[in-house]
């Protein structure tokens, strides 16, 4: 069996989600997949209120957030075609690719598709990580938020990211005993409100310090940290013992970029974006014409700039199908300076320099 | 340190203490944000507008105190739960604190709860005198407790359902 779309989309998130319904509104067909049971993303376990501006979505919770999106898909009748329990398998010649529905495997010809396959949680190395017990940060959320399961009853966290402090504040929230976070670095990752709310709440945060090893036969019975210097090294004869049945890993994500790579998308190495990523021209196309990319894909960031890069590259893909429109023209508009006062300030540095270098390595190649 | 072990330094936290002639005034917000992130939802919340930001998005809210009358709408408002709105005109001896509470179980007005300052650490015990609830707020409560005086620059936090011991 073949499906036959004009702008196909990879990811049901806020930027795949986004991209589509800008796409199906300017009057492109679009079919999106995702390889999840339902629309939204990681956004489905993101309870807590969102920053950002007033204007999109700021103050409201991550979950809301992802029911506007899919209400908003749904009031789309013709034009949007969601297909879910499907994964995007590979890219093959020009303008195909593979999906896997529940039911079989199918072809899919399209002329434009917008890749927003999110990122991949990264791991650690440290003696016993393998114990039963050691959980990614994006699973414990999926445990706690959305099936209503408690991981464990005492959690160390490792990473002091916003990822790490958000997800030991929810799991506060669940009940759960938080024994600590764990930060290498010398100063606190993410935003120091997050980290705050769940200091004044009594969870330590131990920065300068790293996991040694999970301690544990059949579980997770422990972890033993020690401090680390300001050349990351471990500082002798400081290891101590917390007693925890659970270890939370939030140590970053990693753009998921494998169908760029099927794709022959030229890629770069971007460390201030999570590693490697797509080169693109700053309305999200990649070197490959018929590939556009958004959302995390394109670089870690979070929900609120996801939805605007996915928002450029409907309208983009649209364009470059049906030609110039300005009502295309002022989505990207709109989008291109909400997502630049997003990332203003010294808060948003990283973020720009990568941004800039993706942007700029493109028109060299 | 704030941004080495998370709690607000006092020589971080002086420029954000309402003037003493303010504070004998009546309540008054303190927006515990010091760092240039992209957040704005204080800025709409408040009906007098005294919370600015200047450089767009990403600056840190300035609160102006003379506009302030501490209603307490910016509370619930603001995502990274670091607004409160402190009253050292409440009583002789008691100042009230009002902070965002998104925590079961939920107190009751009238019940006893302990009271936490930054640190997590329990300091005293608080009174509950009002618990809000309401659509806008997207279930965060804004609870106002009571405590000693000299403790409302310090108390930011509550944990109900436990057994407060007297002091």
């Amino acid at each position: 069996m073949s499906r036959k779309s004009e702008v196909f989309v990879v990811g049901g998130g806020p930027a795949g989600l986004s991209a589509a319904i800008v796409a199906a509104k300017l009057g492109a067909r679009v079919l999106l997949v995702d390889d999840n049971p339902m629309l939204g993303g990681q956004l489905v376990k993101q309870t807590h209120r969102f920053f950002g501006s007033s204007a999109r979505d700021a103050g409201i919770r991550g979950i809301s957030i992802a029911e506007k999106l899919r209400m908003e898909a749904q009031a789309i009748k013709k034009n949007l075609v969601v297909q879910l329990n499907t994964s995007a398998v590979g890219f093959y010649g020009e303008g195909e690719a593979g999906i896997l529905t529940p039911e079989r495997y199918e072809k899919v010809t399209y002329e434009r598709v917008i890749v927003g396959t999110g990122a991949v949680e990264n791991s650690l190395n440290f003696e016993n990580n393998d114990l039963p017990g050691i959980y990614g940060a994006g699973a414990v959320q999926t445990l706690m938020n959305v099936h209503g399961i408690r991981p464990g009853k005492r959690i160390l966290m490792v990473g002091s990211g916003n990822i790490g402090l958000i997800v030991s504040y929810q799991l506060l929230q669940a009940g759960v005993e938080v024994v600590g976070v764990v930060e290498a670095m010398p100063t606190i990752g993410g935003y120091l409100v997050h980290a705050s709310k769940i200091r004044r709440l009594g969870i330590p945060i131990m920065t300068g310090h790293t996991i040694v090893s999970a301690n544990g036969d059949l579980g997770v019975t422990g972890a033993t940290l020690c401090q680390l210097d300001e050349k990351y090294q471990r500082v002798p004869n400081t290891e101590f013992e917390i007693i925890c049945d659970c270890i939370c890993l939030a140590v970053g994500l990693s753009p998921l970029i494998e169908l760029f790579q099927q794709a022959s998308c030229k890629m770069v190495f971007v460390p201030e974006l999570g590693g490697l990523v797509p080169l693109q021209d700053g309305n999200m196309r990649t070197s490959n014409p018929r590939v556009y990319v958004a959302g995390d894909a394109s670089g870690i960031e979070e929900a609120t700039t996801a939805i605007l890069g996915g928002r450029i590259a409907g309208a983009r893909a649209f364009e470059s199908l049906h030609g110039p429109s300005s009502d295309a023209q002022k989505i990207v508009d709109d989008a291109a300076g909400e997502l630049k006062s997003l990332r203003s300030g010294s808060t948003g540095n990283r973020i720009r320099w990568g941004r800039e270098r993706v942007t700029q390595e493109i028109a060299s190649c | 340190m704030l941004n080495k072990d998370g709690i607000i330094s006092l020589a971080e936290l002086a420029p954000l203490i309402p003037s003493e002639s303010r504070l004998k005034k009546g309540p008054v917000a303190m927006a515990e944000c010091i760092q240039d992130i992209p957040c704005d939802p204080c800025v709409l919340a408040c009906p007098r507008h005294a919370i600015t930001m200047k450089a767009g998005i990403t600056d840190q809210p300035h609160l102006d105190q003379a506009v302030c009358n501490g209603c307490t709408l910016c509370v619930a408002s603001c995502p990274g739960l670091a607004i409160f709105v402190v009253n050292m005109a409440h009583a002789p001896r008691s100042a009230t604190v009002t902070l965002p509470y998104e925590m079961l179980p939920v107190p009751k007005e009238g019940e006893v709860v302990a009271a936490l300052d930054r640190s997590g650490k329990t300091v005293c015990e608080a009174k509950v005198l009002k618990v809000m609830k309401s659509k806008v707020y997207d279930r965060t409560l804004t609870i106002t407790i009571e405590i000693p005086k000299d403790l409302a620059m310090s108390v930011r936090a509550i944990r109900a359902g436990v057994k407060v011991g007297r002091k």
